[in-house]
């Protein structure tokens, strides 16, 4: 089977947080000691709940849209590359533009270092590291007739939406199938109103 | 799900109608030209050795050209056949080694291999000496001398010999 008729589907209900996906990207030659995927905690002081976060491989990768050295190419299969080491320059635009907070800067290397979908082993047909280990199926690499069939009560999206910015991505999100698209509006958090309470400077006030 | 061979721009217009930074410096890896320092320093590398294998070659030629001695002597024609005056041109001692012959006098002859030193056109006989047309470079006709142009070192002078009234071309000088 040709590797482009793989695709990469993440799954973050079924994430256990047991970072092998973590230990498993360090292992990787291309970048061995530095782990490319993330597991963030969704809600920690509430939650155990872990998500993996890979690169999505947008169709418009904003990270290469801003970067000034012109460092993140995208190969014709649509897997968007970490930074060339001769061009990046560590200048951290990337790294705040992604929507997915996926680049990583290294600052030890001055380069930045993101997930390329084990470019090595996939475009050889071979599973990216994480997807090879994952235990629970959280990371899954394999066609879409096969995930289909694995978990029907599931779909997968590729399409996000962050305030007025549309991405269609390379890789796939499974969500339930019967629930709706959710759209989060990015800038309206800045229309909330602080969380907690500063009383700091109010105290100050109150003084004088 | 298809996956485009080429990235799609923020607006979503295509490449034709983007400014032209976005087709200059492309996020496609197909279209973009990347030359890394590593390549750049092989081909530097790759390209001394070659200059230095260059080298070895020159100092064996000029090895094998000496160790196979004097060329053989060679026929030219007959001296009553040769007029005063006039350029002949003979090979000697290889079959693409072109030579120029001329009798300024009835008992003087002189003999040139035809390649210009400068960059090795054919030299002719002309009016103030021999003259190399191609950068204009010119010689001394008694001596094969470089007396302008271009050219530094003098022409190969072929020794000449007569016997029994027969001029052979005897070597290379």
């Amino acid at each position: 089977m040709k590797p482009s008729q793989f695709e990469f589907f993440v799954d973050p209900n079924r994430c256990i947080g047991c970072q092998s996906c973590v230990q498993a990207c360090g292992e990787c030659d291309t970048h061995k000691g530095t782990p490319m995927i993330h597991l963030q905690y969704v809600d920690r002081p509430v939650s155990v709940q872990t998500v993996p976060v890979v690169c999505m491989h947008c169709d418009s990768p904003t990270c290469a849209e801003v970067c000034p050295a012109d460092a993140i190419k995208r190969s014709e299969d649509g897997v968007v590359q970490t930074a060339r080491k001769p061009r990046c320059i560590a200048c951290n635009n990337c790294v705040l533009a992604c929507p997915f907070g996926v680049p990583k800067m290294q600052t030890e290397f001055s380069l930045m270092m993101k997930c390329d979908m084990c470019y090595d082993r996939t475009s050889t047909g071979l599973k990216p590291m994480c997807a090879s280990v994952c235990p629970s199926g959280a990371l899954w690499y394999g066609t879409r007739e096969e995930m289909e069939r694995l978990r029907p009560r599931s779909r997968s999206i590729n399409t996000f939406r962050f305030g007025e910015q549309i991405i269609t991505t390379k890789v796939n999100m499974m969500v339930p199938a019967d629930g709706p698209a959710q759209h989060i509006d990015v800038t309206a958090a800045m229309d909330d109103e602080p969380i907690g309470e500063s009383n700091a400077l109010d105290s100050v006030f109150e003084d004088m | 799900m298809a996956t485009n061979p080429d990235s799609i721009p923020p607006d979503g217009r295509p490449y034709h109608e983007q400014p032209q930074c976005r087709n200059d410096f492309p996020i496609d890896w197909p279209q973009d030209e990347l030359v890394a320092r590593r390549d750049f320093t092989k081909f530097l590398i790759l390209t001394s050795f070659a200059f230095a294998v260059g080298q070895a070659w020159i100092v064996f030629e000029n090895w094998s050209r000496k160790r196979r001695g004097r060329p053989p002597i060679q026929k030219i024609a007959r001296v009553d056949e040769i007029p005063i005056g006039v350029m002949r041109v003979f090979s000697y001692p290889e079959p693409h080694d072109n030579c120029i012959l001329v009798r300024t006098a009835s008992d003087r002859f002189l003999a040139y291999n035809q390649k210009c030193t400068h960059l090795g056109c054919a030299v002719t006989m002309a009016e103030k000496g021999l003259h190399c047309p191609c950068h204009n470079g010119w010689f001394d006709l008694a001596t094969g001398a470089p007396t302008a142009g271009p050219p530094r070192r003098p022409l190969e002078r072929i020794t000449l010999e007569i016997r029994d009234g027969v001029l052979y071309a005897t070597g290379v000088a």
